[in-house]
């Protein structure tokens, strides 16, 4: 917490949402505090939500489906609404998605709150649609999501599969902010992930200040498209 | 890759209760009732057909492209395939499908979208993305860019490595292939029959497609998503 460029941290229990309007020119790193934490996480530009994290056009542009340092996060609208700045983890999923009310209960069976308080059971998508009611978005806002610390495989026929134990107690990632850039989590599981028990993990979060972004910056040179990029969200703020 | 496997269907065309050509570039939107069988046809072959669709009943239930990929943990769409909506309906069952596999990953292409992957300076270049926006806005229902969800691409080729990487690749269509689904519950189709230009996902020339519907043969019961399959 000493850290100069710290602005807060803050603890997201486990299977609990976060929400927060990350600001262009600070970044969020979110850290596993335990090994084996799913973060899974949605993304809109703050002033005009309509423009969201797109995952065809962040894979495409970028001729990955995995997401590590030097990686971008783009908008429908060809922007760059955040870059993973730093990361020890090397994989982080973008395809599988997140779990729903039906898989929970079919996986874990049932925990209300009346009997087990906060460590009640929660699912993934209602998880996302009422921390998105927040900011007054509903389910035609819901969107593919981002699996941070969570990695699935793919055979060349296509099968997935979860990978464990693919995040070691405090890997970290960090998003540094490109736009100002509505970002909605929660620590609910991946919705692949095979463990027989209700085991969701919390995540530490600090807000800090970023770095301007250089013209030699690792997430800008990565890809050209990338450069492409970072020249679009720039024009946005001119 | 393995081989892809292919399952024909055995409906007439000459019996089908709808048939219209998309030509290259357009859009179509259309209505489709539980029990119709809907095919697609690639008429000249590796051509994109970007396609969405939603509950007819509430819109806001739409196809999913990683719900669907997530329940039968495939990344790939063929025959046996159910596309599965945000809200956990089966929208429809793929039942028959000549080519072999179909991409849900690489989205839709868009004016901005080409501006990145491109250059700066193709923003003119007609996109899917604007085509659905103008089908939407046409059908004049309250649909508006919101609705507009990570797609379905038929007959389009994008692997995913075990490293990782993601690849288009040339087509692994060829004129006359189709893809056959049966809608398990009222759906509303809307199509893009790609424009793209710039990469080889319709080898370089878009090209019309047709559409088929024929009018319900098998009534089952009303599907949900098992987890559990």
């Amino acid at each position: 917490m000493n850290h100069p460029s710290i602005l807060w941290e803050e603890t997201v229990w486990p299977g609990a949402s976060w929400s927060h309007v990350l600001k262009r020119g600070t970044a969020l790193r979110i850290a596993d505090i335990e090994g084996g934490a799913n973060v899974g996480a949605l993304f809109y530009n703050f002033e005009c939500p309509v423009e969201r994290y797109n995952m065809p056009d962040t894979l495409k542009a970028q001729h990955t489906a995995r997401l590590t340092k030097g990686v971008v996060l783009y908008s429908d609208m060809g922007r760059i609404l955040c870059s993973v700045v730093e990361d020890t983890v090397g994989w982080h999923d973008p395809i599988g998605g997140c779990s729903n009310g039906a898989l929970v209960k079919l996986k874990y069976g049932e925990a209300r709150y009346q009997e087990h308080r906060n460590e009640s059971y929660k699912n993934g998508r209602d998880s996302f649609l009422v921390e998105m009611s927040k900011w007054g978005l509903g389910p035609r806002d819901l969107t593919s999501n981002v699996n941070f610390f969570s990695r699935v495989d793919v055979t060349a026929d296509g099968a997935m599969s979860y990978h464990a134990g693919n995040s070691a107690r405090g890997s970290y990632v960090e998003l540094r902010a490109e736009m100002n850039v509505l970002t909605i989590l929660n620590t609910c599981q991946h919705p692949l992930d095979p463990n027989p028990e209700y085991a969701p993990k919390p995540v530490l979060l600090s807000v800090r200040h970023a770095a301007s972004v250089e013209p030699d910056d690792p997430c800008r040179l990565s890809r050209p498209e990338n450069g492409r990029g970072f020249t679009l969200t720039e024009r946005y703020f001119l | 890759m393995s081989e892809a496997k292919t399952i024909e269907s055995n409906l007439d065309p000459g019996s089908a209760s709808y048939r219209h050509v998309i030509p290259a570039g357009e859009p179509w939107i259309y209505e489709i009732r539980r029990g119709q069988y809907f095919r697609i046809v690639d008429l000249h072959g590796n051509q994109a057909v970007d396609t969405l669709f939603y509950n007819l009943h509430d819109y806001a239930d739409r196809y999913s492209a990683q719900d669907t990929i997530r329940s039968q943990a495939n990344l790939y769409l063929t025959t046996g395939t159910r596309l599965i909506s945000t809200a956990g309906t089966v929208l429809l069952t793929i039942v028959a499908d000549t080519c072999g596999r179909h991409d849900t990953l690489g989205g839709a292409c868009a004016n901005e979208s080409n501006m990145v992957r491109y250059a700066i300076e193709k923003r003119h270049m007609h996109a899917c993305r604007s085509s659905f926006l103008k089908a939407v806005l046409e059908w004049d229902h309250g649909m508006t860019k919101r609705d507009i969800a990570n797609n379905i691409n038929f007959f389009m080729n994008v692997p995913v490595t075990p490293e990782g990487k993601l690849t288009f690749e040339d087509g692994i269509s060829e004129a006359g292939r189709y893809v056959e689904m049966r809608a398990e519950t009222d759906v509303l189709a809307l199509i893009s029959n790609c424009p793209q230009l710039n990469n080889p996902c319709n080898a370089y020339n878009p090209t019309p497609v047709e559409v088929l519907l024929w009018d319900a043969v098998i009534w089952d019961a009303p599907v949900k998503d098992a987890p559990e399959n």
